[in-house]
């Protein structure tokens, strides 16, 4: 299991172009995933559960992985989040 | 309890489409509002899954159609609406947790659909955030997309041909779902004859009759029921001698039908040889085979909305096209009048003003020059189906020239990125007006100078003459085409709107009136375009009349000071002269 801090890098924050990147990046990853905000969890693989976590920029978050490419999933996810979805920052 | 006889109920309400049905009768109730709990059996999980998985398909489609139409046509803003709900659609932990909950559970998807969107909705509402809560809006809204898909589909499959439909209301998009399913006969509640659904039927040749109060209340599922769509009349668990008397009935108009056959091929000619135009109205394609076997002289008015009926989103250049082509191919060598979209602003999604008076606000060609890009889409693939020079456009709710005007100038536009494409099209095509408002009616010479014809929408043009909405139960009744009022107006229309090169028609349903067929060609009209069914009958009164006998009774009614007078003067003329033709 990993469980990393990330943060919301890009201007416009979590809306819906971004929460489809993570759950579409998500989905290509057999580990579980989870996402926490202020001690509330959502599945990350869930794109209700993603807009429900509406996080502005500078926002940390909490994302946990668990399973045989846990390691992979988190780098991958990482990075999408350090780019700020692409979008602009 | 013994099972006693149950009485036999009669009502009346108002023939909206002609024919007597006799069946079980189908109540049709819209908008559950809310979603009953169903337990199933261990066997039917697998088709609750496939009904499920089918209302998501054609929710999905039904988003993505409207998605692109919104990313091309209104802009990004407005389709980032509908991307966000293909996405909340394609949720795969939300559809696995229903799939588990079924199976453990065994319940109806519609409620386990809703119990789960229910959980999240309330976590998007209550969240601080703005976004969060708009999501919450889409939410509701794909969950209720796919709830109706799923009752849509149990809709269709309920309605094998063998029923008859009563319900309180019946939208347009409805009766199209029913007419897929060969429905025998409709019966509504409330409603206007001239309602959409009421033309539909007309045009299935479904027998239907509007405006039955209380049905829905007395009529229950299965009870035999007696539709009689000439005269309004309901019969609700008809008594043997009753049911014997409509059988006979039913019959007798068949026979009378079949005597109008011979028709067909011969022109709607007087006696002393004046010739009348007398096409169609045509709403469906469906329609087409059935014109052809009337004997129609083409199709005087194609109703392009029916485009639009159960869509989101108007149909591309290239959709457009393909009908047009087609309905002009069908008819060939005879001519088609096209009428560009008749609809009202509420069609639009971007607009959230609710008008206060639809009826004197955004529509008709109002609604069109506005929406210059849809316009454009429609006149183009109207000009690329005119190959081979059958078609004609027609503006509805013109009221100035300056929108004939406007008008000419687009299709100029059209005709100019088609040469740019190297399409064809005729260069010459002709363009016509609606009369159907009644400023356009007093300038009809100046609009009979500008355009190559007038059609006279008598439906519309009668609500705004004499300030009554047909839809109206209460006031129905005042909606009178054989007022004094109105007959002037006509003589008025076609005196003045005859032009060099412009003929005046008429395509609202009181040319399709046998009544009133003598009465329109002695006031001169040149062309009549009815509904289908009537073409035969009407075929008969002009060949059985000479246009000079037309002209003198078309001089005494307007001389006439009341309606009751000119009805009275017309009905004992018909039954002098046809006294087969059930004149009511």
């Amino acid at each position: 299991m990993i469980e990393r801090e990330v943060t919301i890098r890009n201007r416009a924050g979590l809306h819906t172009r971004p929460a489809a990147s993570i759950v579409k990046l998500a989905a290509k990853f057999q580990s579980e995933f989870f996402i926490e905000k202020d001690s509330f969890q959502i599945n990350g693989k869930s794109i209700i559960g993603v807009m429900t976590l509406a996080a502005e920029q500078g926002s940390k978050l909490l994302v946990r992985f668990d399973g045989p490419d846990e390691e992979e999933a988190y780098r991958a996810m990482a990075e999408l989040f350090d780019s700020g979805f692409g979008e602009p920052i | 309890m013994s099972k006693t006889a149950k009485q036999e109920i009669k009502l009346k309400g108002i023939p909206a489409s002609p024919g007597i049905a006799i069946g079980p009768a189908y109540l049709f109730r819209k908008h559950e509002p809310t979603i009953q709990i169903r337990a199933i059996e261990v066997g039917e999980v697998g088709k609750e899954i496939s009904r499920l998985q089918n209302a998501i398909a054609r929710s999905k489609k039904e988003l993505t159609k409207v998605f692109d139409f919104a990313e091309q046509k209104l802009g990004a803003d407005q389709s980032k609406i509908f991307e966000a709900q293909l996405l909340l659609l394609e949720d795969a932990v939300l559809f696995e947790v229903v799939y588990k909950r079924l199976k453990e559970e065994l319940k109806n998807v519609e409620f386990l659909i809703q119990d789960e969107m229910e959980k999240y909705h309330r976590l998007m509402t209550a969240s601080n955030d703005q976004y969060a809560r708009e999501r919450a809006d889409d939410l509701l809204d794909v969950e209720n997309r796919i709830l109706r898909n799923l009752e849509e589909q149990k809709l269709i499959s309920k309605i094998d041909g063998s029923h008859i439909v009563v319900t309180r209301n019946l939208a347009a998009a409805d009766a199209l779902i029913f007419s897929r399913n060969e429905v025998m006969a409709y019966v509504t509640e409330i409603g206007g004859a001239t309602s959409h659904m009421a033309l539909l039927a007309r045009a299935l040749k479904i027998p239907a009759v509007v405006g039955v109060h209380q049905i829905s209340l007395l009529a229950h599922a299965d009870d035999l029921v007696i539709v009689d769509g000439y005269d309004g009349a309901i019969v609700l668990h008809p008594s043997p001698e009753v049911l014997k008397r409509y059988e006979k009935k039913k019959e007798d108009y068949r026979t009378f039908e079949e005597t109008l056959a011979p028709l067909r091929e011969l022109p709607a000619e007087t006696l002393d040889g004046h010739c009348i135009k007398l096409a169609a109205n045509v709403e469906l394609e469906e329609e087409l085979e059935f014109i052809k076997l009337q004997g129609a002289d083409g199709i005087g008015l194609y109703r392009t909305e029916s485009l639009l009926l159960g869509e989101e989103v108007f149909p591309t250049e290239e959709e457009q096209y393909e009908v047009y082509h087609r309905i002009a191919e069908a008819v060939y060598p005879k001519d088609v009048i096209i009428r560009t979209f008749d609809i009202g602003g509420d069609k639009f999604m971007a607009q959230t003003v609710k008008e206060n008076n639809p009826f004197l606000g955004w529509r008709g060609v109002r609604v069109m020059l506005d929406k210059p890009q849809i316009f454009l889409d429609q006149l183009r693939a109207i000009l690329r189906a005119s190959k081979k020079k059958n078609i004609a456009v027609m503006l509805p709710m013109v009221t100035n020239l300056k929108e004939v005007q406007l008008t000419k100038q687009l299709i100029a536009q059209a005709k100019d990125d088609l040469r740019a494409r190297r399409i064809a099209f005729d260069d010459k095509i002709k363009l016509g007006v609606m009369i159907e408002v009644p400023a356009a009616a007093i300038i009809a010479d100046h609009l009979g100078r500008e355009v190559n014809f007038l059609s006279i929408g008598t439906n519309d043009l009668i609500q705004y003459l004499l300030a009554v909405d047909r839809g109206n139960d209460i006031v129905s009744e005042l909606f009178q085409e054989f007022h004094p009022a109105v007959i002037r107006f006509l003589r008025r229309i076609i005196e003045r709107g005859k032009q060099k090169n412009s003929w005046v028609g008429m395509c609202g349903q009181m040319a399709g009136d046998p009544l009133a067929t003598i009465l329109l060609v002695g006031l001169g009209l040149d062309e009549f375009s009815v509904v289908p069914n009537a073409v035969p009958e009407i075929k008969k009164i002009i060949r059985s009349i000479h246009y000079t006998e037309a002209i003198r009774v078309a001089e005494r009614v307007l001389m006439m000071q009341s309606e009751d007078e000119i009805k009275t003067y017309l009905k004992n003329l018909m039954k002098r002269k046809f006294p087969d033709i059930p004149i009511e």
